[in-house]
C-alpha cells in the first residue's frame, strides 16, 4: 500500500489541506483579504491567527486566498509545460532525424537562459498579471519533460507491441497516442508532480520582486514582497507565507518521489 | 581531443543564433515601441519618424535583427537608456561581484555536496542518510529568496552579528586593505549560505544517486569478493568513477546558479549583474535587459562547454574513444 510510505502520506494530507483551503477560500476566511481591518501589524492572536500586515490585513485570510492563486498557478503553468514538453518530446523521439536535432537544440537554447530573469524580461515587456504568470512560467519550463519523454519514447518504440502495432497498419498519430504514450506516463504523472512545485516557487519569485501577481490580489509570493521593510516590527509577515510555500512544494516533491518509488520500484 | 574541442565548438553557432533570435524577439514582444520611453504624446508626427529612422525603427523586423546582429559582434550592444553609457560597460562593471558571489557559493556547493552524498550512500538507510535525505527535500522546497529573509532576520536584525545588505560598509572605505577585504568577506557571509544551501540539496541527491549506482555494479562486488578492505572499495574504486557523472552536473547547475544569483543580489543588495538587470527590468531598460540576457547566456555556454571538456578529460572511455575513430 502506498500510504506505507510515510513522507508520500504526510504531502497527500497536506495538499489535500490547502486544496480544501483554496476551494472553500470565501468560507473559511474570517476577514475580506483585501480589506483594512484592524491597526497595522498586529502581532499573531486569537483574533488573528497569522496576525496583521503593515497596511492592517487579516494574514491568515490572505494566505486562504493566496493558497488559491498559488496552486491554481503552479496546476496550470505545470499543465501547460506538460502539454508542451510531452508533444516536443514525442515527435522527437518517434520520428528522430531532423525533426529530433531542431527539437533536441531548441531545448538546449532555452535551457542556456538563466529562466528567472527570461521570465523577468517578458513579464516587464507584458504587463505582469496572474494569466501571464501562468503561460509564461509554462512556456519557460517544459525542457526537462522533453527531454524525460523522448528518451522513453526513443526506448518504447523499438519494442515489439510498436512493431506489432504497425504491422496491423496503426497511424503513426495512433501509435504514439495510444501505444507509445500511455507506457510513458508514470514519469510524465512524477514530473508533473515535481513540475508543479518548481513553479509555485518560480510564481513565488516573480511575484516578490513584484513581476508576478499584482497586489491586491494576494499570493504567497507576494505577500512576502513588503515583509522586507518591516523584518523587525513584523517578522511573521515574512516567516508564515515562506513557511506555507515550502510546505505546499515540499509536499509535492514528497509525492511526486513516493509515486515514483510506488509505480517503478525497481529503478529506485 | 583537439577534434573534440573543435566539434564542440562550432556546435555552439548555432545555439548563440537561437539564443540571439529568441532574445531579440522578446524584445519585440513589446507592445509600442522603444520611443515611447522618452518622448511625450505630443510630440510632432514628423519628429517621430525622425527618431524612429535614427534607432532603425522604420525597416522591417529582420533587418532590424541584422543590424542588431553585426552590433552584436562588433561588441557593441547599445547603450542605457538611463545613464547613456555602453552597456558592455555596465555589465562588465558589475561582473566582479557577481563572479565573487556566485563563485563562492558554487565551490562551496560542490565541496559539501560531494562528501555529503558519497557518505549518505555508503551509509544507505542509516539515520545519517535519511536525514540527508530529508535535509535535502527541504533544501529543494524553500524558495530562496525566503531562506534569505530569514538569515536576515535572524543574524543581521536579531543577533547583529553580520551586515544585511551591501558589500561594503561605506565608513570603511579609507581604511587599509586587509580590513575592506575582511569587510567585503563579512558581507559575503549571508548571500553564498542561502545560495549554496538552495543549490546543495539537488546536488547531494544526484551525488548519492550516482555514487549507490556504482556501488551495484559487479567490479565492486568483484573487489569486495577478492578481500579488499572496505576502504578502498570505496575510496579506490567506487568513488572515483562515482565523480565522473558530477562534472556534467557543474555545467548543468550554472543556469541555476547564475538565475540564483538575480534574485539573492537583489535582496541582498548586491552590487552585481543580477541586481543591474532586475533594476533593468523595472526601469524597461531594454538595452541593458537584451546585454544581460545575452551575457548571462553566453556564459552559461561557456560554463557547458567547459564542463563537457573536464567530462571528456576525467571519463577514459571518452578521450580514448576519441582516439580510436
Amino acid at each position: 500500500m502506498i500510504f506505507k510510505n510515510g513522507t508520500f502520506t504526510f504531502g497527500i494530507i497536506i495538499l489535500f489541506i490547502m486544496a480544501l483551503a483554496a476551494i472553500f477560500a470565501p468560507l473559511i476566511a474570517p476577514f475580506d483579504p483585501a480589506g483594512i481591518i484592524e491597526k497595522d501589524t498586529l502581532a499573531p492572536s486569537l483574533m488573528h491567527f497569522f496576525g496583521t500586515d503593515d497596511l492592517g490585513r487579516d494574514i491568515f485570510s490572505r494566505a486562504i486566498f493566496g493558497a488559491r492563486i498559488s496552486l491554481t498557478v503552479g496546476l496550470v503553468a505545470v499543465t501547460l509545460a506538460l502539454l508542451i514538453g510531452t508533444l516536443m518530446g514525442a515527435l522527437a523521439g518517434y520520428y528522430g532525424g531532423w525533426l529530433d536535432n531542431v527539437v533536441m537544440r531548441l531545448v538546449d537554447i532555452m535551457l542556456a537562459f538563466p529562466s528567472i530573469f527570461l521570465l523577468l524580461a517578458i513579464q516587464a515587456m507584458l504587463t505582469p498579471n496572474i494569466y501571464n504568470v501562468m503561460v509564461v512560467i509554462g512556456l519557460t519550463s517544459w525542457m526537462g519533460v522533453a527531454r524525460l519523454v523522448r528518451a522513453e519514447f526513443l526506448s518504447l518504440k523499438e519494442r515489439q507491441f510498436v512493431e506489432a502495432a504497425r504491422a496491423i497498419g496503426c497511424s503513426d498519430s495512433r501509435i504514439i497516442f495510444k501505444h507509445i504514450l500511455p507506457n510513458a506516463i508514470v514519469p510524465i504523472v512524477v514530473a508533473g508532480a515535481l513540475g508543479m512545485g518548481g513553479a509555485i516557487l518560480t510564481e513565488s519569485a516573480l511575484s516578490f520582486l513584484g513581476m508576478g501577481v499584482q497586489p491586491p490580489m494576494p499570493s504567497w509570493g507576494n505577500m512576502l514582497m513588503d515583509a522586507q521593510a518591516y523584518l523587525w516590527d513584523a517578522p511573521w509577515m515574512a516567516v508564515i507565507p515562506g513557511i506555507l510555500i515550502f510546505l505546499a512544494v515540499l509536499s509535492l516533491y514528497f509525492v511526486g518521489e513516493g509515486l515514483r518509488e510506488y509505480l517503478n520500484p525497481r529503478k529506485v | 581531443m583537439t577534434k573534440y574541442l573543435f566539434k564542440r565548438l562550432l556546435q555552439l553557432i548555432p545555439l548563440l543564433i537561437g539564443i540571439s533570435l529568441i532574445s531579440f524577439f522578446v524584445i519585440h514582444l513589446a507592445p509600442g515601441d522603444p520611443t515611447n520611453l522618452f518622448t511625450t504624446p505630443n510630440v510632432k508626427p514628423e519628429e517621430l519618424a525622425r527618431i524612429r529612422a535614427n534607432f532603425g525603427l522604420d525597416k522591417p523586423v529582420i533587418i532590424q535583427y541584422f543590424y542588431w546582429l553585426v552590433n552584436i559582434l562588433k561588441g557593441n550592444f547599445g547603450t542605457d537608456l538611463l545613464t547613456g553609457r555602453p552597456v558592455v560597460i555596465e555589465i562588465l562593471e558589475r561582473l566582479p561581484a557577481t563572479l565573487l558571489l556566485t563563485g563562492s557559493a558554487y565551490i562551496l556547493t560542490f565541496l559539501l555536496a560531494i562528501p555529503l552524498g558519497v557518505l549518505s550512500a555508503v551509509k544507505k538507510n542509516s539515520w545519517f542518510d535519511k536525514s540527508v535525505t530529508l535535509f535535502s527535500f527541504a533544501g529543494m522546497a524553500t524558495p530562496s529568496f525566503w531562506l534569505a529573509l530569514i538569515l536576515m532576520l535572524v543574524f543581521a536584525v536579531k543577533l547583529d552579528w553580520l551586515p544585511a545588505v551591501g558589500m561594503y560598509t561605506f565608513t570603511l572605505k579609507d581604511s587599509p586593505w586587509f580590513i575592506r577585504a575582511w569587510d567585503v568577506c563579512l558581507h559575503l557571509i549571508l548571500p553564498v549560505t542561502t545560495m549554496t544551501l538552495v543549490s546543495l540539496a539537488g546536488l547531494t541527491r544526484y551525488q548519492r544517486a550516482a555514487m549507490l549506482e556504482i556501488l551495484n555494479k559487479d567490479y565492486i562486488r568483484t573487489a569486495r569478493a577478492k578481500g579488499l578492505p572496505e576502504r578502498v572499495v570505496i575510496f579506490k574504486h567506487a568513488l572515483r568513477n562515482a565523480l565522473i557523472p558530477i562534472v556534467t552536473i557543474f555545467g548543468l547547475s550554472l543556469p541555476d546558479i547564475f538565475g540564483g544569483a538575480f534574485i539573492i543580489e537583489t535582496v541582498f543588495g548586491w552590487p552585481g549583474m543580477g541586481r543591474l538587470g532586475v533594476q533593468a527590468v523595472f526601469q524597461r531598460n531594454y538595452p541593458l535587459i537584451m546585454g544581460i540576457v545575452m551575457f548571462s547566456a553566453f556564459l552559461i555556454i561557456i560554463g557547458n562547454l567547459l564542463a563537457d571538456l573536464l567530462y571528456a578529460w576525467v571519463d577514459p572511455r571518452i578521450r580514448l574513444g576519441e582516439k580510436k575513430q
